[in-house]
């Protein structure tokens, strides 16, 4: 048993290929996902075209540019050429305050402000939009300090658990899901489905190697290469994206481990039911990926879908573990509101590990 | 079963769909016995030792190794096996030296404990045993398949086309190692399609379709051919072929390198009246000479008959 987990480690790290999947992607998925992949807009292109010049305009105006979120892009002489900026894809955003903007706003208290943003890309558009309302009510809030106040209704809107927005709280959880489903997953199934390409399998079988045995020779190292892997990604959420771990950590790892253990028992299924690495690959990638991504909830609210997906997406592994992973690094709780997550998963792990010592085959054919 | 006796076959069928790979097998294989299938590709052969070793059922028929059925006992049984498939099947991103140690380890050993049995053959593999085995020659990576199925000491060996594919000089070392084996008192059984190895074994078994056509010593069943067999060689060897399967008294007539192995209706021809007619259709420099018979021509002469 010992020797046969020194020769998995041998396979796993004379293979450069099994490295860079193992090592390389969870670093690049990660910063990926983290940097590049984000929804939030930052630095976006606007014009604003202002008809009064007056000291209240230019105060909104510094304060819409001082946000971060825009930048002046270009100056448009007037109303007639907002089109045509928007059509050569220089702005995302114009911004029109009307003539005698301050003394309409002292005389009439109220004054307009026209924003017109360029709805080809619907999300962005409506994050635009928001945040210049958001700002210029944050002026508003200012502007009328100390003044007696008509009556208003105030919504005052707080962002749990992540109160900037940022997406990273949703991409970590998704991400290291992915990871871990498909590298302990795709990379076991491999594995054992190379033992029975290369003949290998053969001489195993005749030896006084019983199936659980060569299962779990098989399976251990993966359970600790994807369990560095996972405190790897972990680390880079902390330290470089900036992540929390709120919860309890033995916690998360704990459940990454069960998490990783349930991954392999699928991965041993799949490769006792393909007859070659290609199609263990194969069965990998398109049973296992494509659904984390799109049913787990990583991307798309489980909620929106139509209610037959709905239902599939309970018997998707990554839906559990996510909830589990936000529960824990976002929210910061313990382990009895996810019990019940937990013991789906485990039962997951059970059932597939029951099958697969059940469809290993003890002879050939 | 007697108990002189290491594997018994009795009836085995095996079919593959509507193929029959194994028809009606029945043999028997005694203790410390060198014990060869030959046969041509298809024949059955690899069928037939993954039957022996527990890796298939056979649909009809049982099998007994050592006293233990293939079927029921097969965890026992895969202990005392030592199973060479005919595929080149080792860990080829592993070293020698590992690979060793890791078929040793499967079987609860080491590669010290029992190095004595190995020490012949893994001798002429240890200078190169920080060497990747997919890196060794067809030869060497015999050796080591051969080392790394000895390494627990099993009490039967079952080697399956052993010398398939290496070269002339290491099918010729690798039939001395198998001698030398025997002396330790293990039964072997091997196959090969080269007839020409039958005469190291023991006893052969002539397999053919599914089918065993005869089993006896290498000797024993050349002596049984029972006519005369003559080499013929000529220029033409070509049209020689040709013009000898027309005369009227051939029997049998097969090529073998640049021979061609001839037998007669009647043993009452003789070479020179083969020779005038040869002489009469055309042929020059006819060489005619009497040849004992081979295993080759054994099997051939069977086929034949079936």
């Amino acid at each position: 048993m010992r020797g046969f987990i020194i020769k998995e480690f041998y396979h796993i790290f004379r293979d450069i290929r099994s490295m860079v999947v193992l090592f390389g992607m969870p670093v690049i998925q990660v910063l990926l996902f983290g940097f590049a992949l984000s929804t939030e807009v930052k630095n976006a292109p606007v014009a604003i075209i202002d008809h009064s010049n007056d000291q209240v305009t230019r105060a909104i105006t510094s304060k819409l540019l001082s946000s971060g979120f825009f930048i002046l892009a270009d100056q448009v002489p007037g109303e007639d050429h907002i089109e045509e900026v928007f059509r050569h894809g220089k702005v995302k955003e114009v911004i029109i305050f009307e003539s005698d903007f301050a003394t309409k706003l002292e005389k009439d208290r109220q004054a307009g402000i026209q924003v017109i943003a360029d709805a080809s890309d619907p999300n962005t558009a409506n994050l635009l939009v928001s945040y210049t309302s958001a700002i210029v009510s944050d002026y508003q809030q200012e502007y009328l300090k100390g003044m007696s106040l008509p009556v208003t209704v105030k919504t005052e809107t707080q962002m749990m658990y992540n109160p900037a927005l940022k997406s990273i709280f949703m991409f970590v959880p998704g991400v290291i899901t992915i990871l871990l489903m498909l590298i302990t997953a795709m990379m076991t199934s491999i594995s054992i489905a190379k033992e029975n390409e290369m003949g290998t399998m053969e001489i195993l079988l005749v030896s006084p190697m019983r199936p659980i045995q060569i299962i779990a020779g098989k399976v251990l190292p993966y359970v600790l290469l994807a369990f560095v892997n996972a405190l790897i990604i972990l680390l880079l959420s902390y330290f470089v994206l900036g992540m929390p771990v709120k919860g309890n950590l033995l916690l998360l790892l704990a459940e990454s481990l069960l998490f990783i253990v349930m991954a392999l028992s699928l991965g041993i299924f799949i490769s006792t039911v393909s007859k070659s690495q290609q199609m263990a690959m194969m069965l990998s990638m398109f049973a296992l990926m494509l659904p984390t991504i799109l049913l787990s909830g990583f991307i798309f609210p489980i909620e929106n879908m139509p209610l037959p997906l709905q239902v599939i997406s309970n018997l998707m592994p990554p839906r559990w573990f996510i909830i589990i992973v936000k529960s824990i690094m976002i929210k910061g709780l313990g382990f009895h509101y996810i019990w019940k997550e937990t013991l789906i998963i485990a039962g997951m792990a059970l059932f597939f590990i029951a099958l697969s010592i059940k469809k290993f085959k003890v002879r050939l054919g | 079963m007697p108990t002189n006796i290491s594997i018994q076959a009795s009836h085995i069928t095996k079919r593959y769909g509507d193929k029959l790979a194994l028809d009606d097998i029945s043999f028997d294989v005694k203790k410390g016995e060198l014990f060869g299938f030959i046969g041509p590709d298809g024949a059955g052969k690899t069928t037939l030792f993954r039957i022996i070793t527990t890796l298939l059922l056979p649909d009809n028929g049982s099998l007994l190794v050592e006293g233990l059925d293939s079927d029921k006992d097969y965890v026992k049984l895969r202990k005392i096996l030592g199973y060479m498939p005919g595929r080149f099947s080792l860990y080829q991103d592993l070293t020698v030296e590992e690979n060793l140690r890791f078929f040793a380890g499967i079987f609860h050993t080491t590669p010290e404990a029992n190095y004595e049995l190995v020490k012949d053959i893994y001798s002429h593999i240890e200078p190169f045993k920080k060497r990747k085995a997919g890196k060794l020659s067809g030869g060497m990576k015999q050796k080591l398949a051969l080392s790394c199925a000895l390494i627990h000491k099993p009490e039967v060996l079952v080697l399956d086309e052993p010398t398939t594919g290496v070269d002339a000089v290491s099918r010729i070392e690798f039939w001395e190692m198998l001698d030398k084996l025997r002396m330790s008192g293990i039964t072997i059984i091997v196959s090969t399609p080269y007839m020409d190895e039958a005469s190291r074994c023991d006893r052969v078994a002539l397999i053919q379709n599914g089918k065993i056509m005869s089993i006896d010593t290498p000797d024993a069943i050349r002596r049984n051919y029972g006519r005369a067999l003559w080499a013929v060689k000529a220029d033409d060897i070509y049209n020689l072929l040709t013009d000898l399967r027309l005369f009227k008294a051939t029997r049998t007539a097969f090529p073998f390198g640049e021979h061609i192995h001839l037998s007669l209706t009647s043993d009452s021809v003789t070479p020179s009246e083969i020779a005038s007619y040869l002489k009469d259709t055309g042929h020059r420099n006819v060489q005619i000479t009497r040849i004992e018979p081979s295993i080759e021509d054994c099997f051939m002469e069977m086929m034949q008959k079936v």
